[in-house]
């Protein structure tokens, strides 16, 4: 403190400089990274003639609010929108009965199989997703479940590796004293595991719900490949379905894609620690 | 008192299958049997409505002769090789940048971040309309700047390019990893690097970069993994070009990539020997350049003592 009060005014300024240096790359990437959401946006308000006048404004001249309305009217998009919330937060279940389950398994209880079924479960992050397609199509075909969300959503019931992984890192944290102290007084592994595992892991969980949640709301390939009949469509089978007939009206589809990204803005805003958190514990090392 | 153990090892044994029973099921129906039923159907002829007929190795003996195989092979390692370097380069550097101590810090952290959950269909479809030639954002911010205002995604050169431009927007993921490493190098090698007179450079170079690697490799290889299988963004601007039941490789094949052209044989064409024949080699490759990854890692990475 003393040193710095001596040195002259001129080499203090500089360091302030220096450390306030990162302001201009990160301000430029700032505008890198946002000014795509502010061309959704903008362009969303705008009336058709505006969004192709040339040079084109940030900020529209007339604010068209009912281009939101007009759009979700030219195609069925409460229904799938309905549909979206369906298949997202059915996996949800899906993944928060399995993954803490199975993370229990190879964390919390010595048997020798655990440690045989860890890297196996991980080796499966390896397995491309084309290979398992087509089978995978041709069974669902034959229950004739093809065409319903049924094929997408009884997987995540039996788990995923990086939502195993995700739950056994935060399981691997709570120490096995407290654990063999239960086991001692008698309880269950399943009263155990209900009773003081899951609610001391709840941030693990909410990072496992809004991954999963996240992963389905946007899925793509998967309903593509199952959600044939276009009651069924999620929001991203419909955005892109209404983009191959609606090309230019470059309105209501930022329109569409603008409320198609809230949701998911808005979670981040509010779980923004189970997010951070969550990448963290799974993308670091195994 | 062996009996005791005995019984309490058969009981972790019971309670420890119960517990994976879930994953256990799914692994075999929607693992293990699917990987041998798509290795048997990809040495078959078969489409959806006839029964497989076993053809040897026909299918991966015409995969080698035809040219679309190779186009989406080539597309495809493109991402990989030019893809992944520029997305974890871009990706630690700004994570370089959000570890640097300012109080907004959170605020730059969210902004990097948001672009990366945003739905792929949703962000493709802004992507197309930012670089349309003639309306779209970029090209009218190069014209205020009087530089040159290319047909980015109808140009099959610069297709590539631009795909990469947009996963660049959308690497929020892999910084907030890269942050989180770097916010776990301890102080104290710094201070000694100090001590020994590194400068900002060699201490990047000696301390920071050894003690990530771990973290580094793990990128690598999920990012390798993801840009081979590469596939909603170039399906939708592909289709933005040529109509939803056209089947499109964008300009000149440019945007055919290997899992596309696998689907199109799939659901298209209805070639599902063929497809499979794909998925198995795409398998073959994933497999081998992870284990190329694990085995030249050796020489870089460097797990600490702790």
């Amino acid at each position: 403190m003393r040193a710095a009060a001596r040195r002259p005014a001129g080499r203090r300024f500089l360091k302030a400089l220096r450390i306030r240096l990162p302001h201009v790359p990160l301000l430029l990437l700032s505008v890198f990274f946002f000014m795509p959401f502010l061309w959704m946006v903008s362009t969303s308000l705008k009336s058709i003639t505006e969004v192709f006048s040339l040079p084109p404004h940030l900020i529209p001249r007339v604010f068209e609010w009912q281009n939101y309305k007009l759009a979700f009217e030219r195609a069925p998009f409460l229904i799938y929108t309905r549909n979206t919330l369906f298949y997202s937060v059915a996996v949800v279940i899906g993944f928060l009965f399995s993954s803490p389950l199975v993370a229990y398994s190879v964390s919390k209880i010595e048997w020798r199989g655990g440690r045989i079924l860890f890297p196996v479960i991980l080796s499966t992050l390896l397995l491309p997703y084309p290979v398992t397609m087509i089978p995978l199509f041709m069974v669902f075909q034959k229950l004739h479940w093809v065409g319903g969300f049924a094929p997408l959503i009884i997987p995540a019931f039996t788990g995923s590796a990086f939502y195993i992984f995700l739950m056994r890192q935060f399981f691997l944290t709570v120490p096995g004293s407290l654990l063999d102290a239960a086991r001692i007084d008698g309880a269950s592994e399943i009263r155990i595991y209900r009773s003081i595992m899951l609610p001391l892991c709840t941030p693990a969980l909410t990072s496992v719900g809004i991954f999963a949640f996240l992963a389905a709301w946007s899925d793509f390939l998967g309903p593509l490949v199952y959600l044939t009949k276009q009651l069924n469509y999620t929001l991203s089978l419909g955005l892109h379905a209404f983009m191959a007939s609606h090309t230019v009206e470059w309105h209501y589809l930022m329109a569409i894609s603008a409320l198609f990204t809230v949701p998911i803005v808005v979670i981040f805003f509010v779980a923004q620690r189970y997010f951070i958190e969550g990448i963290a514990t799974t993308g670091m090392k195994v | 008192m062996t009996r005791i153990t005995l019984n309490r090892r058969r009981k972790n044994t019971l309670m420890g299958l119960l517990f994976a029973s879930p994953w256990i099921i799914g692994f075999f129906c929607f693992t293990l049997f699917p990987i041998g039923a798509s290795f048997y159907y990809s040495l078959t002829n078969f489409n959806v409505f006839q029964a497989p007929r076993f053809v040897g190795a026909a299918n991966y003996v015409q995969l080698f002769s035809d040219e679309s195989f190779y186009k989406g092979l080539y597309n495809t390692f493109y991402m990989t090789i030019v893809g992944t370097p520029v997305y974890l380069v871009f990706a630690l550097a700004a994570a370089l940048l959000l570890n640097s101590k300012l109080k907004s810090i959170s605020i730059y952290r969210t902004i990097f971040y948001l672009p990366s959950i945003v739905p792929l269909v949703a962000s493709s479809l802004l992507w197309i309309w930012i670089l349309n030639p003639m309306s779209g954002l970029l090209n009218n911010v190069l014209k205020t700047l009087h530089l040159y205002q290319p047909n980015w995604l109808g140009n099959s050169s610069l297709t590539k390019p631009s795909l990469i431009l947009i996963g660049t927007w959308a690497t929020g993921q892999t910084m907030v990893i890269f942050l989180a490493a770097l916010k776990d190098v301890p102080r104290y090698l710094y201070e000694a690097a100090r001590i020994d007179g590194a400068g900002a450079w060699a201490r990047f170079r000696h301390v920071t970069l050894p003690t990530i690697s771990p973290v580094i490799l793990f990128q690598i290889i999920m990012s390798v993994i993801y840009s081979l299988q590469y596939f909603t963004q170039a399906y939708v601007i592909a289709g933005s070009q040529g109509g939803l039941n056209v089947v499109s490789g964008g300009p000149e094949n440019s945007l055919l990539f290997y899992v596309m052209y696998l689907f199109h044989n799939a659901f298209f064409y209805l070639k599902m020997g063929k497809a499979s024949a794909m998925a198995w080699i795409l398998f073959v490759i994933i497999a081998l350049i992870t284990w190329l990854l694990f085995r030249t890692s050796r020489q870089w990475v460097s797990y600490g003592s702790e």
